[in-house]
């Protein structure tokens, strides 16, 4: 499903983000990438635009961008993104970043 | 230094603490963005010196799709026109710190010194994230602060003062897939010269490019070669997802950083919940809204009537003062210089100052409280439908006061597009300026009856002006926004920060400083547009001892100098005002005005217009010979009346509709040009604004009377 078919109080992960150019890039900055949980907060009174939780921050898009963001419904699971506000197991393939300290 | 940060992290709160009163503001070079910048006494080591901290707009990146958005990289590393940073001050809120990281990802992989406040640590005393433990992850300072409370700043002062002298990079590395970096190292070799300072900026700019460069861009001074490179490697890179790979880095780096930087992760960010709680009454579809249209009308009865004590005490200051010099003055060109035009000026200026007070103090409690972000949410949907942004409600509904303030509240609106687009369109409201206007030309012209047997045609009238100017807002903004003022239409992303309760004296500082701004840049001009105005109209002077316009002589003095009213002359002499430039000008343009229905004399009121809409009223007093009505235009009612041309009436009702029409799209205001200019720091914004709404009056004015005319009125 995408996000715009969700409804108030819905826990989802993120599959893919459809689109692309700025705005896509801009959405996923945001926090809206692919593993990361997300929840639904609230749907503006004319139906526009949707609330959302991700990474501990609100977020508000247009229902037809929302449109374009396939999530699966349930909390992220084992490739899960961490978010403050939910418990969860962090594991990412150390191949994909490495980081360097004194 | 600079001081950056993701949009409501209290920024600048911190600025304003860092800098004090001494804040200033200019432009950055470009474009048309506000850039305050502010000067701070460092403590020991090294105490005293003084350092220049420039506040950033917020970003939540240093990608890039327009000239605006450029702002933050160039400000952060000294490109173009900006002056290179010896350090970049980066504001965090402590309760979002996995969104805001992001950002300090991208400038640590440019390699700024940095300084972190850890702001807004008051709001998570529940769970707050560790200082120390971020300092360590991240490799550069970290001080928790509380800008509104003032908590921390002291100690980020002295930890500015120790980085100015060996400035903090942190050795933070990220890597990238292997196919990524090898696209890396290929734009970088593309990069100008001026670009190519360590092998670690280069890549990171390079990143830069290729996440900001589109074909489609509004982005100003990018090399073409880089431009074409860039393009090239994302073609041959289809395969691939570029800005995934990259964000996802990014974000990996923070999520896994994050269990230690947190004690319990588990928790509901505490403001959040209950933010939550309030979103759940506020923005619910029925009792929302309904919150929502009380709280607007309230705020819009605030800015109509609560203001006008305060215009009554100015305007019989500005009248006071410039009857006290004429009564001590020798009468002469150079007093009348000094009560009309300098006086006058003046007063034109500060007239505007309780309204553009009361408005901006509305929007600081608005927007500190973070429910200015609710507005633009609910207003959406039907904002959206114009081709306007939801922020643009406000100043939209402040038009309808007066659009001077209405256009300096534009300045909440982030996108230059959508802030042009609104300036445009706000002065086409009804103000309540063009109220005068309308109730002359209603009382003069319109009889009182009633149609429908009960509702009365005057008061009508004014609905039908209100509901038409409102149209005619509508669709200029859709037309406008489709044509002059174009641009990609970015879809909405939209940030609803948690409740606070808003700080009273940041919002009256705030509102102190618009006023201050606003006296000092659109005050001069209004000041010296209005000693010429009064210029015009004044010179030449008459040559036989008329009425003049320095001293006005009213129908009651007439009569009782006489002891009986005077027969009416079958043509009245020459006014001063007649034989003034204005005057003049008043009868050159009258063939342009003829088949609107008008006459010279009320060209002549239009020019005088020109420098404040009411100012129809008493302009055309002067040219009827009346002197200076003030409050009662029951006499220039009458003369208006009893204007005859060839011997019919001169005025019909339908002239009367053509006027109102006429005065209720055209450009008259010569303040709100003046602010326009201001705002777009360019010419050409207010002469299109002034050319196309006096085109679209002319028009409009044109049809409803010739039309009047063909259908018989």
């Amino acid at each position: 499903m995408n996000l715009a078919q969700t409804r108030i109080g819905l826990i989802v992960t993120i599959e893919h983000v459809a689109g692309e150019g700025s705005f896509r890039r801009r959405l996923m900055e945001l926090g809206l990438v692919p593993g990361t949980q997300v929840e639904v907060l609230g749907v503006a009174p004319l139906g526009d635009p949707l609330e959302l939780l991700v990474r501990g921050a609100s977020l508000s898009i247009r229902k037809a961008e929302a449109e374009g963001i396939t999530v699966t419904v349930g909390e992220a699971g084992a490739t899960a993104r961490v978010n403050p506000g939910r418990a969860g197991k962090p594991s990412v393939a150390p191949s994909s970043f490495a980081r360097t300290l004194p | 230094m600079v001081l950056v940060g993701n949009p409501n992290t209290g920024k600048t709160t911190l600025f304003n603490r860092l800098t004090g009163q001494n804040a200033r503001s200019g432009n950055y070079p470009g474009v048309t963005v506000e850039r305050r910048s502010g000067e701070l006494r460092l403590p020991a080591p090294g105490a005293g010196r003084a350092v220049e901290i420039v506040d950033v707009p917020g970003a939540y990146s240093l990608s890039a799709r327009s000239s605006e958005e450029q702002i933050a990289l160039s400000a952060v590393l000294g490109l173009g026109e900006n002056p290179r940073p010896d350090l970049c001050i980066v504001v965090l809120d402590a309760g979002q710190l996995a969104r805001n990281l992001y950002l300090v990802m991208q400038l640590i992989e440019l390699r700024v010194p940095l300084v972190i406040a850890l702001n807004m640590i008051d709001e998570v005393v529940d769970n707050p994230p560790s200082a120390p433990e971020l300092s360590r992850f991240l490799g550069v300072p970290c001080v928790p602060t509380d800008a509104r409370h003032g908590a921390g700043v002291d100690q980020l002062e002295r930890t500015l003062a120790t980085a100015l002298d060996s400035p903090p990079l942190s050795p933070l590395e990220l890597r990238y897939p292997e196919a990524l970096e090898r696209d890396l190292s290929s734009v970088a070799s593309a990069l100008p010269a001026s670009w190519q300072e360590s092998a670690a900026r280069s890549r990171a700019l390079s990143l830069w490019a290729l996440t900001s460069i589109e074909a489609d861009d509004e982005l100003v001074g990018i090399d073409p070669a880089l431009r074409e490179h860039c393009l090239a490697v994302r073609e041959g890179a289809r395969a691939r997802d570029i800005d995934q790979e990259v964000i996802a880095t990014r974000y990996a780096l923070i999520d896994a950083e994050l269990p230690r930087l947190y004690r319990r992760l588990d928790a509901h960010p505490p403001k959040r919940k209950n933010s939550e709680r309030v979103d759940r009454v506020l923005l619910h579809p029925v009792f929302g809204f309904a919150i929502f249209v009380a709280l607007m009308l309230m705020m819009f009865q605030a800015l109509f009537s609560w203001s006008d004590p305060a215009i009554r005490v100015i305007e019989a200051g500005t009248s006071g003062a410039a009857r006290l010099i004429e009564m001590y003055a020798p009468p002469g060109i150079l007093r009348d210089l000094v009560t009309k035009g300098v006086i006058g000026g003046v007063g034109n200026v500060v007239v505007f100052l309780p309204q553009i007070l009361l408005l901006f103090f509305c929007i600081g409690l608005l927007e500190d409280s973070g429910y200015m972000a609710r507005v633009a949410f609910l207003m959406d949907r039907v904002m959206k439908a114009l081709g306007l942004h939801g922020r643009a409600f406000v100043p939209m509904l402040s038009g309808f006061a007066c659009a001077v303030p209405a256009i300096l509240a534009t300045r909440t609106m982030e996108r230059q597009r959508d802030r042009l687009l609104t300036m445009l369109v706000v002065p086409l409201m009804t103000c309540s300026a063009r109220l005068p206007v309308y109730t002359l030309i209603i009382g003069a012209l319109f009889p009182p009856t009633h149609v429908f047997g009960f509702v009365p045609v005057q008061g009508l009238l004014m609905v039908a002006m209100y509901l038409f100017s409102t149209l005619i807002t509508l669709i200029a903004a859709g037309v406008l926004g489709r044509t002059a003022v174009k641009g990609r239409r970015i879809p909405l992303i939209l940030e609803l920060p948690p409740y606070r309760m808003p700080s009273l004296l940041g919002t009256v500082r705030m509102m102190l400083q618009r006023a201050g701004s606003f006296l000092r840049e659109a005050g001069t001009v209004i000041l010296v547009l209005t000693i010429l105005l009064w210029g015009l109209l004044s010179f030449p002077r008459p040559s036989t001892p008329t009425e003049s316009a320095a001293l006005p002589v009213t129908i009651h003095q007439k009569v009782n100098a006489n002891g009986a009213v005077p027969a009416e002359p079958a043509v009245a002499p020459p006014t001063a005002i007649e034989q003034s430039f204005g005057g003049r000008l008043g009868k050159a343009i009258e063939p342009a005005l003829r088949p609107l229905g008008f006459d010279w004399k009320i060209g002549v009121g239009l020019i005088g217009a020109f420098a404040a809409r009411e100012v129809f009223v008493s302009t055309l007093g002067l040219v009827y010979g009346i002197g200076d009505t003030g409050d009662d235009t029951a006499p220039l009612r009458e003369k208006i009346r009893a204007e005859r041309r060839n011997g019919v009436r001169a005025y019909s009702p339908l002239m009367g509709l053509s006027l109102m029409v006429f005065f209720a799209l055209s450009c008259q205001c010569m303040s709100t040009l003046t602010v326009v200019y201001r705002e777009t720091r360019s010419l050409y914004w207010p002469a299109f604004m002034f050319a196309y709404m006096t085109s679209l009056a002319y028009v409009a004015s044109f049809l409803v009377y010739q039309g009047g005319r063909l259908l018989g009125f």
